[in-house]
């Protein structure tokens, strides 16, 4: 089987993040990171591949992002991808949710793989959606949220937490699979495979390349503007208590308990 | 011109609460654009559950009776025959997991702009616009749309409100698209591990990733013995889902929701779908060794050191107090 794993790059966790007021898009300046979530994807991916259950031939990791995220590339190599492909193209900058869905479809399309695995989520775009959206313009079922699959000939069996417990589902494969961050505990790369992921193909592609139809992506082919940013009303900022002297610290808390009378 | 269609989730026979939300808030919306909301169930439910969305402002109930509950594929088959019948605007949603999947395969499929966690529908020149918290919820963005829009709800955004009376329900058949002819759901609702009780608690000891191992839910439980009764413990989707703590006890988005005098959140990074469910709570305290994380912007008193050292600690303190 053939794994496609889509991948983004976003601002690393430590960075601040904060919109840009010329644009009313997210500033991306700064650190970049391969996204945590998709992690747990190339995991699920690699773990398929040694498990040895159904053959898997390749991984091939996918993103749609500017020249640099091509790092989220090499990053998603080192973990197990055997190579990767990266749309970026002017064309594609600003697309919104259903846009970018397009997109990753027809990158996905030119693949051709048996199975696509997602993040839960992108730290940055929070849409929890992409999964879904790709899924629709492939045609493929699709499911988020997944914490535990079993791919058994041309079936897969996941299960998932939904709003009244715990829901076992059966999809045919080709299928889009987005896994939750409980699914497994991602590896560190090796320095050799921090080294190595260089040199494995990375094909770099444009909206001509896939056949993307340029009115149906970026700014212009979006169906969504975002504006008007507000600060919503702040909480007051709590008391900290840096934990030096537990003895100490436990005294405030219970100190603090007893004033509100909760003890 | 066209309404506002809203999905109404269903679990054995009874309306998910912020299904109801959603449908009272598109009805408000609907009102102040001069238009009607709809709802749409999915599955073999009864006439006067269906129909007792009327109740919450839909003006029309329609259910697609041979489709499968429980699964998004079939629903977005059902909400995409009634955008082209109808020519809706907007689709909302109160959110959850089954939101979040039909909404956007239902954006995909008519050409709709997409915003999830909503917290406010606002109307604004004649178009229904979505407000949306983003970068930890430090902003809030509005969401306008080209054309049609759908708007998922954040869990408990949408609040119930009563506002007309009760509506006949509208049997209508789906066509089977390809991708929900290729999933089955084959058990929904699992409740995994013992039945505990949360929702009743005045004081909970929430454990998250952070205390580290299975066994070490026990340091929770040692404090919630030490508040003594009316004290429980809960959880993380996150620690749940690795089989550390029953799914009853579970706090968040797709757990319970809590509002107890105390929450103390121990090794808990404070991920909006656990906020979501506990926000509410009079007193948070939270104990992560992380002084970044999330959970200290919402939290009354946060320590930031290792639930090892301090819940242990805080136990035998408690203890002491209530002795003396
Ligand atoms: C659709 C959807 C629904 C979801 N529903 C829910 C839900 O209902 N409930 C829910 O909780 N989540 C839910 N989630 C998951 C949520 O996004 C988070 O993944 C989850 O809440 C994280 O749990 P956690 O805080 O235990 O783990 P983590 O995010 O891993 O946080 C662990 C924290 O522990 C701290 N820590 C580590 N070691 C120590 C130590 N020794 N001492 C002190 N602190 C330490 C770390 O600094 C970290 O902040 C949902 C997600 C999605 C997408
Ligand atoms: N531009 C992108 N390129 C490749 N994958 C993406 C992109 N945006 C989102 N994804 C994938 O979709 C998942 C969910 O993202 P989101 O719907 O934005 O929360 C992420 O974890 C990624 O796996």
């Amino acid at each position: 089987m053939k794994i496609a794993v889509l991948v983004k790059e976003v601002p690393d966790a430590a960075v601040e993040k904060r919109i840009d007021p010329s644009t009313g898009r997210l500033d991306r300046a700064g650190e970049k990171n391969l996204n945590p979530y998709d992690q747990n994807a190339i995991e699920a991916a690699v773990q398929l591949k040694e498990g040895g259950a159904v053959p898997v031939e390749e991984i091939v990791a996918i993103t749609m992002g500017p020249e640099g995220a091509e790092r989220a590339l090499h990053k998603a190599v080192s973990l197990g991808a055997d190579r990767s492909v990266q749309l970026t193209d002017d064309a594609v900058a600003g697309s919104d949710v259903v846009a970018t869905g397009y997109a990753l479809a027809k990158l996905i399309e030119r693949e051709s793989p048996d199975l696509v695995l997602l993040g839960q989520q992108s730290d940055d775009g929070e849409s929890y959606a992409i999964g879904a959206v790709v899924g629709e313009f492939l045609g493929f079922p699709a499911l988020t949220q997944v914490s535990k699959f079993d791919v058994s000939g041309s079936t897969i069996t996941a299960e998932r937490q939904a709003e009244y417990g715990y829901d076992t589902v059966e999809v045919d494969l080709p299928a889009v699979i987005s896994v939750s961050d409980a699914i497994n505990e991602p590896r560190y790369p090796s320095l050799k495979a921090i080294m190595g992921a260089k040199k494995k193909p990375l094909e770099k592609v444009t909206i001509a390349d896939a056949g993307i139809e340029a009115d149906k992506v970026g700014a212009a082919g979006s169906k969504i503007e975002c504006g008007n940013f507000t600060e919503p009303p702040k909480k007051a900022a709590g008391e900290i208590i840096e934990d030096e002297d537990t003895a100490a610290t436990v005294e405030k808390i219970v100190a603090w308990l007893d004033e509100r009378k909760l003890i | 011109m066209g309404g506002i269609l809203v999905y109404a989730l269903t679990n054995e026979g009874a309306i998910n609460k912020n299904s109801l939300g959603a449908v009272s808030a598109a009805a408000k919306a609907a009102g102040e654009l001069g238009t009607e909301a709809h709802a749409v169930v999915v599955g073999n439910v009864g006439d006067d559950v269906a129909g007792s969305l009327g109740s919450y402002g839909a003006t029309k109930v329609f259910r697609a009776k041979d489709a499968s509950e429980g699964l998004a594929a079939p629903a977005v088959d059902a909400l995409a025959k009634l955008f082209a019948d109808n020519d809706y605007d907007y689709a909302v949603f109160g959110g959850g997991l089954l939101g979040f999947e039909i909404g956007a395969g239902l954006a995909a499929r008519v050409g709709a702009g997409i915003t999830a966690e909503v917290t406010g529908l606002k109307v604004d020149g004649g178009k229904l616009v979505g407000q949306r918290p983003i970068l930890g919820d430090s902003l809030i963005s509005e969401s306008n749309y080209k054309g049609k829009g759908v708007l998922i709800g954040r869990t408990n955004a949408f609040e119930a409100t009563q506002s007309g009376s009760a509506v006949a329900v509208e049997d209508i058949t789906v066509e089977t698209s390809e991708q929900a002819s290729k999933v089955r759901l084959v058990t929904r609702g699992e409740q995994r591990g013992a039945d505990v009780n949360i929702e009743d608690a005045n004081v909970l000891i929430a454990g998250g990733r952070g205390l580290g191992a299975a066994e070490n839910f026990q340091l929770a439980e040692d404090l919630a013995s030490a508040f003594g009764d009316g004290a429980a413990v809960g959880a993380t989707r996150a620690v749940v889902d690795a089989g550390w703590f029953p799914y009853a006890g579970q706090i968040g988005q797709t757990g319970k929701t809590v509002a107890p005098k105390l929450y103390v959140a121990a090794g808990i990074s404070g991920a909006i779908q656990h906020k979501v469910g506990m926000q509410g709570s009079e007193n948070i305290i939270a104990i992560n060794k992380d002084s970044n994380a999330p959970i200290f912007e919402f939290s009354d008193l946060g320590i930031v050191g290792d639930v090892q050292k301090v819940l242990p600690a805080l136990t035998e303190a408690v203890k002491a107090k209530k002795g003396s």
